[in-house]
C-alpha cells in the first residue's frame, strides 16, 4: 500500500476504522477535532456509528455500553476533556472492558491553552480516576507510529480487557506526514462470551461495577494486578537511539523524543557520547532500560515541568543520576536548547 | 386447584434488599412482567443506577450493567448503538436521574434514543439516607434541608415528566404511581406502551412513577402511601405527558 499525506487526527481515526472499530463517541475540544470529524464522515461508510455526545461524561459512558455491548470502541479528546472521563475510565476498568481513548495533550492545568504539551503524564500514567489501577499507555512519536499503535491498541485492550490510552500530543495532531496502512497481523482475540446481547437461552450477562464487601473487592484488586504483572511481562516497550556506547542518555517520550533525536544528533557530530532512551509503553514503564551501569547521567526532558522524571528515578534507583529540563504551558522544546542543556549536563566529558 | 397467579420469570428468586413499604419492588415486578408478557426477556439488557436500584441487577433476570452515577442513559446509548434490535431500559431515581444526571436524560431523550426509561421518583436521596433530591417537596424536610426545603435557599423541584415532554425525540412520556391498585393497573399499562415505543422503534419513552421512601420520610408504609396520595401526585399530577404513537403510526 502507498504512503499517503495525513493529519495526525485523520490518521488516527483512520487506523482505529482499519483496526475494526465501528463505534465512536466524542465531543469537540482542540487540538483534536478532526478526529471525531474524520469519524463522523467516515464511520457511515463501513456501517459504524459516531455519536456527538453532549460533553466528554456522556462520551466514556457511552464507549463503557458500547464496549460491555462487545463493540471495538473509541474515544478522544485532549487534556482537559480527559479530566472529564476520568470517572468513567475508572468504571470501565473496574468492569474489565476494552476501550481505546485517545488524549491529544494541550497545555494546562485547568483551560490552559490550545498548544501542546506533554502534562497529562499523571492523569494518564499514574491514574485520574478512584482506585487501584492502571491503564495501558501509548507514545507515539511520529503519525506513522500513532498509526501502528491505534491499531496494537485495540488488540491489547480486547485481550487485555483494559482500556488503553494513546497519550499523544497536540502536535502529532496537527501536523502531516506521511503514512502506510500496513495490514499488520493482528493478534488473536479471545471471543467476547461476557457481551451483553441479551440472555438469550442461556445464562445471564452482567457487567457489574459494585462490590459491597470489602474481602470480594480485594480479590478483585488482586486479580487486577495479577493481570498487570503479566502486562509488564509482555507489553513494555521502549527504543534505544545510539545508544551502544553511550555514557549519557537522554529520557523522552512522543514529540520531545522526536526533538531530542535531532539534539543526539548534533551533540554526536560535536564527539559527545549521548545517546536517547525512548519509552513507548508509558505503563507499563520499561523500568529495565535503566539498568545500565556505563551511564553517568539520565537527562530527562519533556514538555511538562517533569512528571515521567519520577518514574525515571524510580527505575535506575538512584535519584543523583537524573536531571531535568522541560518547557510547559504549551511551548515546544527546540533541539537548541535541549543541546545546551546536555553540554551543561556533561561539560567538557567529550 | 388452578394458578390464578404466581411470580414473573422476570424476577430472579434472589430476595430484594428493599425497605418494607418501597415503591421498588412493585415497579420491579410491573416492568419484569411486562418484559415477560411481551416475551422480551432473552433480549433484554438493563443499565442500572447508583442509589437503591444499583442491586436491581441482582432482581431483573435480564442483561444487566451497572452505570455511573448519572449516566445511565448514555451508557444505555452505547449498548443501543451496537444492539439496535435488543431492548435496553434504564431504571433510574431522582437522584441518579434529576441531579447528577440530568445532561445525559436531556440528551438521551433529544436524541430520540430507542431506550425506555423508569424514573422512580420518591423526592429523597435513598441509598445514602435522606438527603435532598431535586424532587424534594417545598417544606418537606431533608437531612441536608433540615428545616425543610426552602425555595428561596435551595429552589425548586424539577418536574422531570413535564421537562422531558417538550424534546422531540421524546416520543412517549407519562407521569404514574403505584399507590392505590386502580394506579398500579395503570402504572402496569403505561410501562408496557413505553416498551412497545421502542419495540416500534419510535424513540425515546419515560415512565416517571411517583413513589413512597417510608424509611427516609420516617413515615409507616401506610402513612408513606397517603403521603404519595396527599403531597407528592398534587405536586407531580398523574398522566400522559407526550404521546406520538398515533401521529408516528400514520
Amino acid at each position: 500500500m502507498a504512503k499517503v499525506l495525513m493529519k495526525g487526527n485523520e490518521a488516527v481515526g483512520k487506523a482505529a476504522i482499519e483496526a475494526g472499530c465501528r463505534y465512536f463517541f466524542g465531543y469537540p475540544i482542540t487540538p483534536q477535532s478532526e478526529l471525531p470529524e474524520y469519524m463522523a464522515r467516515e464511520l457511515p461508510k463501513v456501517g459504524g456509528v459516531f455519536v456527538q455526545s453532549e460533553s466528554e461524561i456522556s462520551a466514556i459512558n457511552m464507549v463503557y455500553g458500547a464496549a460491555s455491548a462487545g463493540a471495538r470502541v473509541m474515544t478522544s479528546s485532549s487534556s482537559p476533556g480527559i479530566a472529564l472521563k476520568q470517572e468513567g475510565i475508572g468504571y470501565i476498568t473496574k468492569a474489565n472492558r476494552p476501550a481505546v481513548i485517545v488524549n491529544m495533550m494541550r497545555g494546562g492545568p485547568g483551560l490552559g491553552t490550545i498548544q501542546p504539551s506533554q502534562a497529562d503524564y499523571h492523569m494518564c500514567v499514574k491514574g485520574g480516576s478512584n482506585g487501584d489501577y492502571h491503564n495501558i499507555v501509548l507514545a507515539p512519536s511520529s503519525i506513522q507510529e500513532a498509526v501502528d499503535m491505534v491499531i496494537e491498541a485495540f488488540d491489547l485492550a480486547d485481550i487485555y480487557l483494559t482500556p488503553v490510552i494513546i497519550l499523544a500530543d497536540g502536535l502529532i495532531g496537527q501536523m502531516m506526514e506521511p503514512v502506510e496502512f500496513t495490514n499488520k497481523k493482528q493478534r488473536e482475540i479471545p471471543k467476547k462470551d461476557w457481551a451483553l446481547v441479551g440472555k438469550g437461552k442461556g445464562e445471564r450477562h452482567i457487567t457489574k461495577n459494585l462490590d459491597l464487601n470489602p474481602l470480594d473487592l480485594e480479590r478483585e484488586n488482586i486479580e487486577l494486578f495479577e493481570k498487570y504483572k503479566k502486562i509488564e511481562e509482555n507489553e513494555t516497550q521502549y527504543e534505544d537511539y545510539l545508544m551502544e556506547d553511550a555514557e549519557y542518555a537522554f529520557v523522552a517520550y512522543g514529540t520531545s523524543a522526536r526533538i531530542v533525536k535531532s539534539a543526539v544528533r548534533k551533540l554526536r557530530e560535536e564527539g559527545y557520547k549521548i545517546g536517547l532512551i525512548r519509552p513507548k509503553t508509558l505503563w507499563p514503564f520499561p523500568k529495565e532500560a535503566f539498568k545500565r551501569n556505563n551511564i553517568k547521567k539520565y537527562i530527562d526532558i519533556e514538555m511538562s515541568m517533569g512528571q515521567m522524571v519520577d518514574d525515571v528515578k524510580l527505575a535506575c534507583e538512584d535519584v543523583h543520576k537524573v536531571v531535568f529540563y522541560g518547557r510547559s504551558g504549551g511551548v515546544i522544546l527546540s533541539s537548541e536548547e535541549i543541546v545546551d542543556f546536555g553540554k551543561s549536563i556533561m561539560g567538557g566529558a567529550l | 386447584m388452578s394458578v390464578v397467579f404466581q411470580k414473573t420469570k422476570g424476577l430472579t428468586d434472589n430476595k430484594t434488599h428493599y425497605c418494607p413499604g418501597c415503591s421498588h419492588g412493585i415497579v420491579h415486578r410491573l416492568v419484569a412482567e411486562v418484559l415477560e408478557e411481551m416475551n422480551l426477556l432473552e433480549d433484554t439488557i438493563v443499565v442500572v443506577p447508583v442509589g437503591c436500584a444499583v442491586l436491581a441487577l441482582n432482581y431483573f433476570d435480564v442483561d444487566a450493567i451497572q452505570a455511573a452515577h448519572g449516566r445511565a442513559p448514555a451508557t444505555a446509548t452505547g449498548i443501543k448503538r451496537v444492539h439496535p434490535d435488543k431492548t435496553v431500559f434504564t431504571y433510574q431515581g431522582d437522584g441518579d436521574l434529576a441531579a447528577i444526571g440530568t445532561a445525559e436524560i436531556v440528551h438521551a431523550a433529544a436524541r430520540g434514543e430507542k431506550i425506555t426509561t423508569i424514573f422512580i421518583n420518591n423526592g429523597i436521596y435513598g441509598m445514602t439516607g435522606g438527603q435532598m433530591a431535586p424532587t424534594t417537596l417545598p417544606y418537606m424536610k431533608a437531612t441536608t434541608a433540615p428545616l425543610g426545603r426552602d425555595v428561596n435557599i435551595q429552589g425548586y423541584p424539577i418536574k422531570v415528566s413535564e421537562m422531558i415532554s417538550t424534546l422531540d425525540g421524546a416520543k412517549y412520556v407519562e407521569r404514574v404511581s403505584v399507590n392505590t391498585p386502580a394506579n398500579v393497573i395503570k402504572a402496569k399499562k403505561a410501562i408496557r406502551k413505553a416498551f412497545e415505543v421502542q419495540q416500534k422503534g419510535l424513540g425515546f419513552s419515560l415512565i416517571e412513577v411517583v413513589s413512597s421512601c417510608p424509611t427516609n420520610w420516617g413515615l409507616t408504609p401506610v402513612k408513606a402511601m397517603e403521603f404519595v396520595s396527599e403531597k407528592m401526585i398534587p405536586y407531580y399530577p398523574l398522566g400522559v405527558y407526550k404521546d406520538e404513537t398515533a401521529e408516528e403510526a400514520k
